[in-house]
């Protein structure tokens, strides 16, 4: 009785549900699910990359008819950065096979680490999500290319010791600033942080900001003031960021010093008018369009009204080319899977051996039309990360500008944690299963 | 026509108390059951089952645990995302020191840690009354929140801050972890809901339950009638905590498998005061009605433009389930504010004399 209201309910939405599900993948066509928040408290870093995301294989699809000649559905899921959602957008898209997903988030990226393997669907966090993941042999289906935010944490290092005039001694007694989000993706630095402390003399002060309190950093920044640190790090994401700077604005800190992992984009940094001149931030690619390959994106999507930018001069910002970047590795690891196995309508199997041999070298850049965009990425077996170098890029008021070479991670110190730290996850989730994909020869 | 009592002639006191004393009030709860436990595991897809009626029964009985305190004992709280918090905390902790325990008994043992937590900041109820213990409430969803980030302990030192929980079995089938089939962890989060709610029913329909809802109406006339205050609320703080704490634990456990504190911010408490306050204060079938409308009303209309053929936008569909939702619920707290399970009654009522209304 009183429960039958709700049942009805319910057989009514299991009815609606089902159509949805059996809608998709057809026989002929690949399957990428794109999960991406374009609401929400994330959303100025989200809309852009799910652009760039979208329109770069929506291109693939108008220029080239696909890869390989067989076409991609392309599929967005809202997740609003909120685990819940994502795990719902999962579960969502597991019936129609999907390749490969990439939650585009540390807390959707963790449940998924477990099911990757049950579900035989990769997981492709990049530069996200466990930074222990970047093991092949203790997590065949997790890949985190280009870099680790350990790699991240300990470029950021380098470049300081680069600044105060040479090795890594030099860091000794100088006091550093840590300001973070505080959740699994700010908190990662953390252990590596103390050790490096330690070993290299530096004294590290953390600055944790709560997801709930991103857009009020005052007493954060109070203590900046307080303990005046000779250099500040950021990792943050959304609206953390652009408060941040702004924040960093109002204290008089020195943007020269105050540098960030990866994540900030033109918007986050532009709010701040311009004493934000001179922040600096890790990056891996090129901004801008003066590529043949942003340029047919332009021509093919942009223009034609396939895309859902919100204005076409975004196309090319920092985080619109971070999309158009992850877009490219799930692009080479289908066509490389479809090397690999010959098949052309690859599987989420087919697609993990084709991560794993990833190759992309100049030659290949220059064949995509990203001749210069990039350094060449290239993954392994037992390699799911490349660990690759990154360079800084410094805000000049209107735009990101490089201005060192390429920086290399200190890997000698965070390979150890790596191998460590996935251990000790593959004990504390015991029993983990072994390995049993075998590796392909290259 | 079909729903009326007459000729169901009641021989015992027992029978005239019973929670269900019409015969086809009876049927009705058969037929549900049989449709929860054969129906929906048979017929339902992998989504249905893990995206839609999993969260929808944990998070049921989560509004339980907050509808016996708000509802049955009326004392506001916000601080149900941090019991649960609590409980799936426990759990972790109970699970990885003692991993030769089964997962199960963990769960339901990690209540008790939540009612403990739940009973010492129940203590304020006494002289706080209305939005004030409210706030002292959510004292609690911050400091346990707090805890949850702080106290690496309780997340076992993990780098990442979260916890993760690993496959577990029961009589040998998974019931956690990657292994573990939506069809099996639908049973495991059905048979507690069961059995929780059938010891909620008669916790609130026997003599605790009249104690509380006459602390609830007013508590200085429950005084004057014997009633000790004290006990009485902090038992009510204490069932209610217990209930939250178990569907914390069965949230991460059997619905996420791995949860970062966000998971138990302030909104999870809101949302959970929503589906207690839509779906009726101090009703059980409210819980659930309450726990449907919010949390597979959304799923629903996400899915209605795809399986309909139109090409919208996800973040679009997304505002509008935002604006959908919304706007009942506004429409439901003015057609009916005593929520939709006085709706369900008054329906009952109107049902009795169909087709010949008097």
């Amino acid at each position: 009785m009183s429960l039958k209201k709700m049942i009805l309910a319910l057989s009514a939405a299991s009815m609606l549900a089902m159509p949805a599900i059996e809608a998709a993948n057809a026989e002929d066509s690949i399957y990428v699910p794109l999960f991406t928040y374009r609401t929400g408290a994330f959303a100025g870093s989200g809309a852009p990359i799910a652009d760039g995301m979208h329109d770069y294989l929506t291109m693939l699809n108008e220029r080239d008819g696909g890869i390989g000649g067989v076409k991609l559905v392309i599929e967005e899921c809202e997740t609003g950065y909120d685990t819940k959602k994502g795990l719902e957008c999962y579960e969502a898209v597991k019936p129609k096979k999907p390749v490969m997903v990439n939650p585009w988030s540390t807390g959707i990226t963790l449940p998924l680490i477990q099911k990757a393997g049950v579900d035989k669907i990769p997981v492709l966090s990049m530069a996200y999500g466990l930074s222990a993941s970047a093991k092949g042999d203790v997590f065949p289906w997790i890949f985190n290319p280009p870099a680790t935010y350990w790699d991240g944490f300990t470029q950021i290092l380098n470049y300081i010791a680069d600044q105060e005039g040479g090795g890594v001694d030099k860091l000794k007694g100088k006091k550093i600033g840590y300001i973070y989000l505080d959740a699994s993706f700010g908190r990662e630095p953390l252990p590596l942080i103390e050790q490096l402390s330690k070993e290299l003399g530096f004294e590290a002060k953390l600055y944790p900001v709560a997801a709930a309190d991103m857009q009020n950093q005052s007493s954060q920044w109070l203590s900046v003031r307080r303990d005046r640190p000779d250099y500040m790090i950021l990792f943050g994401w959304g609206a953390l960021n652009s408060t941040a700077v702004k924040e960093a604005v109002k204290t008089n800190f020195p943007m020269e010093k105050f540098i960030s992992v990866w994540w900030p984009g033109e918007d986050d940094v532009r709010g701040a008018g311009d004493g934000a001149k001179g922040f600096k931030t890790l990056n891996w690619h090129a901004a801008g369009t003066d590529f043949p390959l942003i340029q047919d994106i332009q021509k093919y999507v942009v223009d034609a009204g396939k895309s859902q930018v919100s204005d076409k001069a975004k196309v090319g910002q920092v985080l619109y080319n971070r999309g158009v970047y992850n877009s490219m590795l799930i692009a080479e690891a289908i066509r490389t899977a479809q090397e690999v196995t010959g098949n052309k309508v690859v599987t989420g199997e087919d697609v993990r051996r084709g991560l794993e041999n990833l190759n992309i070298d100049e030659a290949r850049l220059k064949e995509i039309g990203l001749e210069g965009f990039t350094q060449p990425l290239k993954l392994s077996c037992n390699d799911h990360n490349g660990h690759q170098s990154n360079f800084v890029q410094s805000w000049n008021g209107t735009a990101f500008e490089k201005v060192t070479d390429y920086i290399a991670p200190m890997s000698d110190k965070v390979i150890p944690l790596l191998d460590e730290d996935a251990k000790s996850y593959a004990e504390k989730n015991a029993p983990w299963p072994e390995r049993t994909e075998a590796c392909d020869a290259s | 026509m079909f729903y009326r009592e007459t000729g169901q002639f009641k021989q015992s006191y027992a029978a005239d108390s019973a929670v269900f004393p019409i015969l086809q009030d009876r049927y009705g709860l058969a037929i549900v059951m049989a449709i929860a436990f054969v129906l929906i595991p048979m017929f339902g897809s992998e989504f249905l089952l893990a995206s839609v009626m999993i969260p929808f029964l944990i998070l049921s009985l989560g509004a339980i645990g907050l509808n016996i305190l708000v509802g049955y004992t009326g004392l506001l709280s916000l601080g149900t995302a941090g019991f649960m918090g609590v409980g799936a905390y426990a759990t972790y902790k109970l699970s990885t020191l003692f991993p030769q325990v089964n997962i199960l008994v963990w769960i339901l043992c990690s209540g008790f840690f939540s009612a403990g937590i739940g009973v010492l900041f129940g203590l304020p109820s006494l002289r706080i009354k209305g939005f004030y213990l409210a706030v002292a409430t959510l004292a609690a969803q911050f400091f346990l929140q707090w805890c949850f980030v702080r106290v690496a302990w309780l997340y076992n030192y993990n780098p990442s801050g979260a916890i993760e929980v690993s496959g577990r079995t029961l009589f040998g089938i998974a019931i956690t972890g990657p292994m573990a089939t939506p069809v099996n962890r639908y049973y495991v989060v059905l048979g507690v809901v069961v059995v929780m709610t059938l010891i909620a029913s008669n916790i609130v329909h026997g003599r605790i339950g009249r104690t509380w809802m006459a602390v609830r109406d007013m508590d200085i006339a429950a005084q004057l009638m014997g009633i000790r205050l004290l006990p009485a609320k902090l038992l009510a703080f204490a069932v209610s905590s217990f209930y939250c704490g178990v569907a914390g634990a069965l949230m991460v456990f059997l619905w996420l498998s791995a949860a970062e504190p966000s998971a138990f911010d302030i909104k999870l408490s809101f949302l959970l005061l929503f589906m207690v306050i839509i779906g009726g204060l101090g009703s059980l079938i409210g819980s659930f009605m309450g726990a449907a409308l919010i949390h597979i009303l959304p799923i629903v209309i996400r899915a209605l433009p795809e399986s309909l053929g139109l090409p919208v936008a996800a973040a679009t569909v997304e505002h509008l389930t935002y604006l959908i939702v919304g706007g009942l619920i506004i429409f439901f707290l003015i057609v009916e504010p005593h929520g939709l399970a006085r709706l369900w009654q008054i329906t009952k009522q109107k049902l009795r004399v169909w087709p010949f209304p008097y």
